[in-house]
């Protein structure tokens, strides 16, 4: 957390934060399923600003060989943010920040999917952040999960992310980018909604034990909002003629 | 020592049979920590310095202090960087090269603990502002592994922080100059500690070995400051935690993390 000093308000006397949210309110998400032509499963998603597209290829052979395992098919995770996501241009090359994302994401997805069944293959999972507005690890977590489910790869449940996190004293849901830079705690959590495990777990920022145990609480309830948006992007994929059926 | 996976499918199968049974391979209760020893001052070159030993993990740190240009927008704080690196006497699958994504990992989560709590505050390290401030920069060199480098690094960064001194500078002609032999005391606000564990089946332990280490299904490192607060926190591994699983952890980390603190304070008070 950086605890800027900022002329942001970030939560007023009515507690409604910056963006016009209540403290437990979402961004506006929408994901769209199979968005890509090449990829064998695809997903698009807003996150609020955030705009991340995810493809998904696989079970295909893997290059390098050596990282093949006889036993089950292995999972790839690429979280990449284009240079023009950003205020500031990003350097294209993968930063460290990056590969530590694509690995938590990574670990994230390992417990829904299942690959035994596709030995020495490989599942790659490319998430490309077009745009960045706070929240883009919960955010491309969450459209892989649809873009693996679009590909077709057998799963445990789907992970749904969002964030909590505290700003102006006061624990909040879906941290945005202004509040991660001037707010005092980012927690972001990836969620499997009906085998009830979490998956992600990140923190910065200072927390009491009770507010650690609040952030939790919201930010599973956010996870499980989010869940009905994937689920409804695969049903409009693959359900709709016409008339939607819950 | 060896990667092997049948191997590893074997370990796991019989510590798993001993965590049913309520035990450890190396006989420690649940939430028991390795033996803990640290040793502030052994590297006097640099401004601060600790060695830890975790049971067999050892880790070295170092801090040095400069001055340093500060970033376009923190021009008000000082500088804190923290890395961590394994070296390839530390164990033979650890090899030489561009780091791994799992050093980049201990690496991050090292300097995260120390950032978030906000050990060091910053903008007492402003020589000028915007133009030159004081560097921290710690590194950690992992040279015995034997499971669990998040905590490892964690203490060996702390405590050399803790004790180290920083030169004093002063500006003249816009440009900083060491003044010999004098130091300001580091400002420290608080300590921050972190608690690693692995989950393997339905088993939430305390400060993985290696054995436990190669084969657990989860991991959960969380930091937390002297005020027994939260500070960070890392998942790792292919696994999930349940919500009950995860307040459990972090009352864990507050009661173990205190008693580390306290062998931290007293390494630092020996060498003073």
């Amino acid at each position: 957390m950086g605890g800027r000093d900022t002329d942001i308000v970030l939560l007023d006397e009515n507690g409604i934060r910056s963006d016009g949210r209540k403290i437990n309110e979402t961004r506006k998400v929408s994901i769209k399923a199979g968005v890509l032509k090449n990829a064998n499963g695809s997903a698009y998603i807003e996150f609020g600003e955030n705009k991340i597209l995810v493809g998904v290829y696989g079970p295909r052979d893997v290059h390098p060989k050596h990282l093949s395992d006889t036993d089950t098919g292995i999972l790839r995770c690429r979280y990449h943010m284009t240079p023009f996501s950003v205020g500031e241009r990003k350097n294209p090359a993968p930063s460290r920040r990056e590969i530590e994302i694509s690995k938590v994401i990574k670990e994230a997805l390992e417990p829904a999917v299942m690959l035994k069944q596709f030995p020495r293959t490989a599942v790659d999972v490319y998430m490309e952040v077009l745009q960045a507005d706070g929240g883009t690890r919960c955010a491309a977590l969450t459209g892989a999960s649809v873009a693996l489910a679009d590909a077709g790869i057998p799963m445990r449940d789907l992970v749904a992310g969002c964030a909590a996190g505290k700003a102006a004293d006061t624990v909040i849901l879906d941290v945005n980018n202004e509040e991660d830079q001037a707010g005092q705690a980012d927690l972001p959590i990836g969620y499997m909604p009906n085998l009830e495990k979490i998956t992600l777990l990140q923190l910065d920022g200072v927390l009491t034990p009770d507010e650690y145990k609040k952030c939790i609480e919201i930010g599973i309830d956010g996870c499980k909002q989010v869940y009905e948006i994937q689920k409804k992007a695969l049903q409009e994929k693959y359900f709709s003629t016409g008339e939607n059926k819950q | 020592m060896t990667n092997s996976k049948i191997i590893d499918q074997l370990k796991k199968t019989q510590i798993l049979e001993l965590l049913k049974e309520g035990k450890r391979v190396d006989g420690r209760l649940f939430d028991e920590v390795r033996e803990l020893t640290i040793d502030v001052g052994v590297i006097p070159k640099a401004e601060g310095s600790a060695r830890v030993r975790l049971g067999d993990t050892e880790v070295v740190s170092g801090v040095k202090v400069q001055p340093e240009r500060p970033f376009p927008d923190t021009g008000d704080q000082g500088m804190l960087i923290c890395t961590a690196e394994i070296l390839p006497i530390a164990h033979p699958s650890a090899e030489t090269g561009p780091p791994q994504p799992p050093v980049i990992e201990l690496a991050r989560v090292t300097d995260r603990g120390i950032r978030e709590s906000k050990m060091l505050d910053m903008k007492q390290l402003v020589l000028e502002k915007d133009k030159s401030v004081i560097g921290i920069f710690c590194d950690n060199a992992v040279t015995d592994h034997d499971g669990n480098l998040f905590d490892a690094c964690s203490y060996a960064t702390t405590a050399a922080i803790n004790s180290c001194k920083i030169p004093k500078y002063e500006m003249k002609d816009d440009k900083p100059v060491k003044i010999e032999n004098e130091f300001i005391t580091p400002p420290i606000t608080t300590l921050p500690v972190s608690v690693t564990m692995a989950k393997i089946d339905e088993y939430i332990i305390v400060d993985p070995n290696l054995d436990e280490w190669s084969i657990m299904d989860s991991r959960i490192t969380i930091t937390t400051n002297s005020d027994g607060n939260v500070v960070a926190l890392q998942k790792g591994g292919s696994g999930g935690f349940t919500q009950d699983e995860l307040v459990k952890c972090a009352e864990i980390s507050v009661k173990v993390g205190s008693k580390i603190r306290e062998i931290i304070k007293e390494s630092s008070s020996g060498a003073n």
